[in-house]
């Protein structure tokens, strides 16, 4: 043994006792320097977690003015309005829950304010209820007309074109620019008051469209006719014609 | 020196040397034991101060882009929850507009994260084919390639499998922010850490939604549990077609995308 340690040379010893201190002082370093709970659920300092979920909220949730604003609570839950949740339009309001009477949220008047979801954009999805500003009761403020906890218009739309702007203005300048809207779409009185729980109907078969463009049809001359049992008999006619403007590609 | 070897070797009997080996055999399994233990008290003990145990739970979020407005209300919530600066670029949930012309050209947009809605002037001739609004947020990947690339572990996925920041220990190197392939971190301009969406971490921790599912006006945003039957998000991913983005890196998010485009990536 003693023969054995005396053949390993110089440098080796030397080195392998470096070795052995900066081993001991990682060992130690690592132990002081590490949190404690560093490792406790994870490689991470479980700690983190905490400090986390310690930030101050800044919104409230609209059950809690649900607890004091229960009327207009109500009719917001009743209207077209009923997913939303108050705080976006009245701002972050845990002030306000918790010291009613020293912050008061935002109500806000401007123009600009509803049109953020409001305003036309063909990126919306179809059927959101949308204006263009511009022409829309130019500077009127909205809640002059529409209460925006209950935001049905006061008064009942009278042409299908107060909503339906779009479509009417095509319609307008097209070959079907006579045809009432009524004639393909039977509507409902209450339609207007209540528009998306009594919907219109729609023409269901490609026969509708043959009462008046089949060869075999009754009226003016001028109409285009088509063979009904070879004009692409497997679609329907809207699938490639659009009724509302029929001369668009 | 030969001979000495070689009468050690003689002098192992047959029953000492068994006793070793299964004490060799043994003593790893005892330890284990005894370690595994240890892990079990710990993850008993382990919950937050208010008596929320991150290991029962599992969030996710989904989001329909059929239902989008685009209002941008998600985007100044999260800025007014979080404390995120102001100024545009920073963002932890921000919405983008996708417009998809007939010619297959590809255009996205979020001036300045969507907060000030959208401008739908024209820009271009070409005609439209398609086009909608896609709000992003950090993944919370099940397999983030932040975490992989963190040297100090200064963020990390928890039990409840939210991906979070411990701004404490982040050194501000940005190697996450190079990792991320949804582009969800930027680092703070004045703390010098990466900053990332919680989920609203200290909201869902006392059961409230996220700021953006709290105040989107639509709907388009679903928060919940991904393992509770019970759970909206389960309701969302059972009732919809559901897309994640970038399945291609297998990262796993855990938000799921209804009506997804497959130009959006």
């Amino acid at each position: 043994m003693k023969n054995f340690l005396q053949k390993i040379p110089e440098q080796v010893k030397r080195l392998s006792i470096l070795l052995l201190v900066v081993v001991i002082v990682f060992i130690v370093a690592t132990s002081l320097l590490t949190p404690k709970d560093f490792g406790l659920v994870g490689h991470y300092r479980a700690g983190a977690i905490q400090n986390n979920a310690d930030k101050k909220m800044e919104y409230a949730g609209q059950e809690a003015c649900a607890d004091c604003h229960d009327d207009l609570w109500k009719t917001k839950n009743s209207s077209y309005h009923k997913n939303l949740s108050c705080e976006v339009c009245h701002g972050p309001s845990v002030n306000h829950v918790n010291e009613p009477d020293q912050f008061k949220p935002e109500k806000p008047r401007d123009r600009t304010f509803c049109p953020v979801c409001h305003e036309f954009n063909p990126s919306r999805p179809t059927g959101f209820p949308q204006i263009v500003s511009a022409s829309h009761n130019p500077r009127r403020i909205c809640v002059t007309c529409h209460n925006p906890h209950n935001p049905t218009p006061s008064q009942t739309p009278k042409e299908c074109s107060a909503c339906h702007a779009e479509i009417s203005s095509a319609k307008s300048v097209s070959s079907h620019m006579d045809i009432p809207c009524t004639k393909c779409h039977e509507t409902l009185e209450k339609h207007k008051l209540r528009p998306r729980e009594y919907l219109p109907t729609k023409p269901a078969n490609r026969e509708f469209c043959g009462q008046c463009h089949s060869q075999d049809a009754k009226g003016d001359e001028f109409i285009p006719r088509i063979n009904m049992a070879t004009h692409e008999p497997r679609y329907v006619c809207w699938q490639c014609h659009y009724p509302h403007l029929p001369e668009a590609q | 020196m030969k001979n000495k070897i070689i009468e050690t070797d003689k002098k192992v009997e047959r029953r000492s040397f068994l006793k070793k080996i299964a004490i060799l055999a043994l003593a790893p399994i005892a330890f284990g034991f005894l370690g595994a233990t240890d892990k079990l008290k710990t993850v008993k003990k382990w919950m937050l101060e208010n008596g929320y145990i991150p290991s029962n739970h599992k969030w996710g979020m989904g989001i329909d882009i059929s239902k989008c407005i685009g209002c941008g209300r998600c985007a100044v919530a999260c800025k007014n929850e979080n404390n995120v600066p102001k100024e545009p670029f920073f963002f932890r949930t921000w919405v983008e507009r996708y417009r998809i012309y007939e010619n297959g050209d590809v255009q996205v947009d979020s001036p300045n994260g969507s907060m000030d809605g959208f401008d739908n002037s024209r820009t271009t001739n070409k005609k439209m084919l398609r086009s909608f609004f896609v709000p992003k947020i950090c993944n919370h990947c099940d397999n983030p390639p932040c975490v992989q690339v963190c040297p100090v572990g200064a963020t990390f996925k928890g039990e409840d499998g939210v991906v979070l920041v411990d701004s404490d220990y982040c050194v501000g190197c940005r190697y996450c922010i190079q990792a991320c392939p949804y582009g969800a971190r930027f680092l703070h301009p004045e703390t010098h850490t990466a900053e990332k969406c919680t989920f609203c971490y200290h909201r869902i921790v006392q059961d409230k939604l996220p700021a953006c599912v709290e105040v989107c006006p639509t709907q388009a945003r679903v928060f919940g549990e991904l393992n509770k039957k019970a759970s909206p998000l389960v309701r969302f991913l059972r009732m919809n077609k559901i897309g994640i983005l970038k399945p291609s890196l297998n990262t796993e998010p855990k938000v799921y995308y209804a009506n997804l485009d497959m130009e959006v990536k």
